[in-house]
């Protein structure tokens, strides 16, 4: 299983050609936003749901779904693009940002059309200072074609979508905190319902999406649901962007069919693990949140949600973390603990305790200072916080240290004993 | 109306509802930290999970929606996980401190880790600490308690309306910050202290005092402004410990103002505690005996209609009823309650009581104030006026001095000339007030001491007729006293008889010699006016030794508020009674009792023996006052009367003077505020030094 170049939707992923609107159009972009438009809302509803696409974020909700729960209410209804990527491991919506901008533009306009929302917003990560640049360039220049603003694409239709640049927290990629602080305020989660398709941005319905679920979408519309769905498998289908990084010879960001081995996709495009492959000690498939999963399972996963789901992991962002046999696994998966800790936004209170305390635990198990019993206690307290916090960012937290335990036990545990026959050697010593 | 069904049991609750309601509807005990009944929800503790049916995950019950058909457990090991998980979150950063803490044993974090927690902690790291935060006066901070439910942020921005308060940093590095450091400018901080489910906001005055446990808690009611808030006495052995505020949705809620709260010290400080007779220039102890003696010789010397009697800010109805009988026995004209030279309409009763009362604020739609800032003279009523402000489309008209509210209003002017303008509909500000459906107007003490008070009551009035203020079920009328005693005072008729002078007349005719015995029941406000010439006798009759008493010839010892079982009737003619929580000190008595011992010495014998003798003749002719806890008030009958009166209202002149505020400082307003430390060091910290900036 391969994707051909022509079933490609990234055209220019690797940065090859140029990113203006010209250049873009050669590729494909803009080529009929009109004719997609009037064909009408229920046709654009009928196609995403045909197609099988699921949202690119990490949750892989369906999206037209997610789109039919936008209801016009009298309010008006914005659109948010999610470009606020910083889950570790993950560029994704970077290269798109980067190198297929219009993409995107192209997808948020007809987004905006399909809900019926007349201002779009696009968040991105403050630290994407280039990217937004890029954005910025872009819109322009879908301004001047006529493709936004008054009489959009000539359809008679209205859209205005601006760019609005975060400060660089990892929670305002919750779709709820994201909301919260394009608001001006404080990026902490919202309580959950009710959901942003009821009660929004100021209080309005708003469709929350990431980069990579709508710059899909023009494609999808243009070459059809059938197309975008005869590829990957059924509930999985079309392509996706994978970004491989850590212990393989060549790091890459890489868009593939859904469903294929990683293996494959780790030999086909990062030119193999470091080492070669029995070299291999463990992947997170997912960026940072999911899961890792040891070689045993690697050597038969397939990188799509559900058989990922099934070994107990995620498909997540797509972002493949690899990890050879020199790699301190504990102490891998101790710093992503940290990381949770530093970017928990600290309202609640099992994430903003949880988090802290399952850092320590695992600082500590990176030296050997622990006892079996410890193991315990801390997959308990990573229970406790998954599930009971009011976003997800504490079972993003959880998972990585349930992952750990699940396969890599037996390491703890010889590393606790190294720690203390460590000790008792100097001392007879 | 839903049902939806809690622990197997069918519950019925309005739209709108919470899971946390029905839960409650229930009977079910659901622990929480960060939901509290008057604030906003925040739904960040994580407290209150229960498990529905259909999820997976357990839900916040006080944030999430009651529907239809909901199926909800509250008692499953699923939740006692949640529960034991959150509280163990919570407590491995709590220091262990309970024993030196000031909230141990009414500790909310104590209590549900009484009930729900684990028996260890089986946290083995480092704990945080958090630095101390300095809130002024009355709030001790010890942060590192703090278990960031935000419920101080969100009664300082929602119910304050001062939004000085947030969480800074983030994670496990989150604080609760009032970035500069600084008192917090609010006079209702004193709240901050029991929303605080921990002990991370404690009293300073209350600092390590004593345990609550210890204290014998009597219900009563404030006296320091008309409001009447209810409060809860705490004492321990002759002190008062502290004051908290009792839940009374149609008064003050669950809040009570800093001076209500801290005042207590003043009750140690400048007491009478024995009486006092003027001899030779000075004061001397004397016997109950001699000073009776004194009273009676001076009152042979003179006339009956040179004697005269004030009532202050602080008397009880009880008091003021005995005095008013007695000086009528004595035959003097000469009664009045408004030292400070106001003078209400007192034809009917709805002329000078906050008609609308205070839970009907929430009904208005509109609001004229008029030389009054209730921020200072009303604390509790204008954090319902914010309340009202908070829920939208109520629009607010000053005419008066300009202070900040909380809230925003429309500055119509500083001078009555803005009532002129209101009634011809000349300013911009009279098409707001005309569309309104319930509109108030609130006519300030500030404004009835005024020398024009009659007229800008006249005004008033006809403005309130005019924007439809009156109505069969609606009186939007009111006059916002500041004096606890006022409105119990005019309900018993104690005002200037038949050729009686009013208290400002008094304090002129005592220099010119006219009148030359003078009985103060308290009276202690008009300092600036009192009595020099030594040829009118002064007794004093009063609790603490502040300016009357420096002038009196004679000194009867009487009991604070806090300190006698009376009646008082608040701003809105509801009647409340205090309840006695301490002993007067030393000699001093109830002050019914003094003027009944007066009376009996004078052989001029009132005809009761026992507070409850006297209750029975009062409420025999004011049996409106024996309503305890009631406003009796029909606008339909009302109504009528205050159009009959308005028409036979001759015209009167407004005078060019600017509004001034009427309290200059917030934290001394009578004798027992200017005798407390407490409100000193508060004087210091928010009037002094805001006066500077």
């Amino acid at each position: 299983m391969s994707l051909s170049p022509e079933n490609r939707i990234f055209k220019n992923l690797d940065g090859s050609e140029g990113i203006s609107l010209a250049a873009s159009q050669k590729r494909g972009d803009w080529k009929t936003p009109k004719k997609l438009m009037e064909k009408g809302r229920p046709w654009i509803f009928e196609e995403i749901k045909a197609s099988g696409l699921r949202g690119r974020g990490g949750a892989g909700f369906p999206t037209e779904k997610k789109w039919s729960f936008v209801k016009k209410t009298g309010l008006p209804s914005y659109l948010v693009v999610n470009a606020d990527e910083s889950e570790p491991g993950t560029a994704k919506d970077r290269d798109i940002m980067r190198y297929e901008p219009h993409k995107l533009i192209e997808g948020a306009l007809l987004a905006g059309f399909a809900i019926e929302a007349s201002v779009g917003y696009i968040y991105i990560r403050g630290e994407y200072y280039r990217e937004a640049c890029i954005l910025e360039a872009a819109l322009r220049e879908a301004y001047e074609a006529g493709f936004l603003g008054k009489n959009a694409a000539q359809t008679g239709y209205t859209f205005d979508l601006y760019v609005h640049r975060g400060a660089g927290a990892y929670i305002c990629g919750e779709e709820t905190a994201l909301i919260e602080s394009l608001e001006g305020r404080k990026g902490f989660p919202r309580l959950k319902p009710p959901f942003p398709a009821q009660m929004g941005l100021y209080g309005c319905p708003t469709l929350v999406n990431n980069v990579e679920t709508l710059a899909v979408v023009p494609t999808i519309l243009r070459r059809g649901a059938t197309w975008f769905s005869s590829l990957g498998r059924p509930n999985n289908t079309g392509t996706k962007i994978f970004c491989i990084s850590g212990h393989v010879n060549f790091p890459c960001t890489v868009e593939e069919e859904m469903g294929i081995p990683l293996r494959t996709l780790i030999e086909r495009h990062a030119k193999g693990v470091r080492g070669g492959w029995d070299n291999l000690l463990a992947v997170i498939p997912g960026g940072s949140s999911v899961p890792l999963i040891p070689k045993s399972i690697c050597d038969t996963v397939r990188m799509d949600f559900d058989d990922l789901r099934d070994v107990q992991s995620g498909l997540g962002t797509g972002g493949v973390i690899v990890m050879d046999r020199s790699t301190d696994i504990i102490k891998a998966i101790a710093r992503l603990s940290k990381f949770y800790m530093h970017e928990s936004c600290g309202q609640c209170t099992p994430c903003r305790e949880g988090t802290g305390w399952m850092w320590r635990m695992l600082e500590r198990f990176s030296k050997g200072d622990g006892n079996a019993s410890d193991i315990n206690l801390l997959e308990e307290i990573s229970h406790a916080i998954e599930g009971h916090t009011i976003c997800g960012l504490g079972d993003a937290a959880a998972w990585p240290v349930q992952g750990l335990i699940r396969h890599f036990r037996p390491t703890i545990e010889k590393r606790f004993d190294e720690f203390k026959n460590h000790g008792k050697e100097k001392r007879s010593s | 109306m839903m049902t939806l069904l809690v622990n197997g049991r069918p519950i019925e609750v309005e739209e709108g509802s919470t899971v946390l309601d029905a839960c409650h509807k229930a009977s079910i005990e659901i622990p929480v930290f960060c939901y509290h009944p008057k604030l906003s929800i925040a739904g960040n503790c994580r407290m209150c999970l229960v498990e529905m049916e259909g999820c997976s995950k357990p839900i916040a019950s006080c944030a999430y929606p009651a529907s239809q058909g909901l199926v909800i457990h509250t008692n499953t090991a699923f939740v006692e996980e949640a529960r034991k998980g959150t509280l163990e979150f919570l407590l491995i950063n709590h220091p262990l401190d309970c024993p030196i803490c000031d909230q141990g044993g009414e500790c909310d974090l104590q209590d549900i880790t009484y009930a729900y927690g684990a028996l260890s902690g089986r946290f083995q790291e480092n704990k945080r600490a958090v630095s101390d935060k300095e809130l002024g006066p009355f709030i001790k901070t010890d942060m590192t308690r703090c278990i960031l439910c935000t419920r101080c942020v969100r009664f300082a921005d929602e119910i304050a309306g001062v939004p000085e308060l947030g969480v800074i940093g983030r994670g496990e590095l989150s604080e609760i910050s009032i970035g500069v450091e600084r008192a917090i400018s609010s006079e209702l901080s004193g709240n901050l202290i029991d929303v605080c489910p921990v002990g991370a906001l404690t009293s300073k005055p209350y600092a390590f005092k004593s345990r609550s446990w210890e204290l014998k808690k009597t219900e009563s009611i404030d006296c320091l402004d008309a409001v009447g808030s209810n409060i809860r006495i705490d004492t321990l052995g002759p002190e008062v410990m502290r004051i908290l505020p009792r839940l009374n949705d149609d008064i003050n809620e669950a809040w009570i103002s800093d001076k209500t709260r801290f005042f207590y010290d003043g009750l140690r400080y400048q007491r009478l505690d024995q009486p006092y007779i003027r001899h030779k220039g000075r004061l001397v102890p004397a016997s109950w005996t001699e000073a009776f003696k004194k009273i009676e010789k001076e009152l042979s010397l003179c006339a009956p209609s040179e004697r005269g009697a004030i009532v202050g800010n602080l008397a009880d109805v009880e008091s003021i009823f005995a005095l008013k009988e007695l000086m009528l026995a004595l035959k003097s004209p000469h009664l009045d309650c408004c030292e400070d030279g106001s003078r209400p309409f007192t034809d009917l009763r709805s002329l000078y009581l906050f008609n609308t009362g205070i839970p009907g604020i929430e009904e208005a739609d509109a609001c004229l104030l008029i030389g009054t800032n209730p921020r200072l003279e009303a604390t509790l009523l204008n954090v319902r006026l914010r309340k009202r402000y908070l829920q939208g489309n109520f629009d607010v008209g000053m005419v008066g001095h300009k202070a900040d509210l909380t809230y925003p209003y429309t500055f119509i002017s500083e001078t009555p000339a803005g009532l002129e303008a209101l009634l011809e509909g000349k300013t911009p500000w009279a098409s707001i007030f005309k569309k309104a459906k319930k509109p108030m107007v609130i006519l300030g003490s500030g404004a009835l001491k005024r020398t024009d008070g009659m007229a800008l009551q006249a005004y008033a009035l006809k403005i309130a007729q005019k924007y439809g203020a009156f109505r069969d079920d609606w009186i939007g009328y009111n006059i916002l006293h500041t004096a606890a005693s006022r409105v119990g005072a005019l309900d018993v008729g104690f005002i200037p008889q038949k050729e009686g002078w009013t208290a400002q007349k008094m304090y002129q005719e005592a220099e010119k010699g006219n009148l030359k015995f003078l009985y103060l029941l308290g009276a202690d406000e008009n300092h600036e006016k009192r009595v020099n010439s030594t040829n009118c006798f002064v007794v004093y009759q009063g609790h603490h030794g502040d300016f009357a008493a420096q002038r009196a010839d004679v000194i009867l010892p009487g009991s604070a508020f806090t300190e006698k079982n009376a009646t008082y009737v608040n701003t809105e003619g509801r009647v409340q009674c205090v309840s006695q929580a301490l002993f007067p000190p030393g000699e001093a008595k109830e002050d019914w009792a003094i003027i009944k011992a007066l009376s009996e010495h004078l052989r001029l014998k009132l005809r009761y023996d026992s507070l409850i003798d006297l209750r029975e003749h009062l409420f025999e002719q004011y049996p409106f006052l024996r309503d305890q806890n009631r406003r009796n008030i029909e606008a339909q009958k009302v109504i009528p009367a205050i159009e009959a009166f308005l028409k036979g209202l001759s015209p009167q002149q407004l005078s060019s003077e600017a509004f001034v505020p009427f309290i200059s400082n917030y934290y001394m307003t009578d004798s027992i505020t200017r005798a407390s430390p407490m409100m000193a060091r508060a004087t210091e910290t928010f009037t002094l030094k805001r006066k500077e900036k």
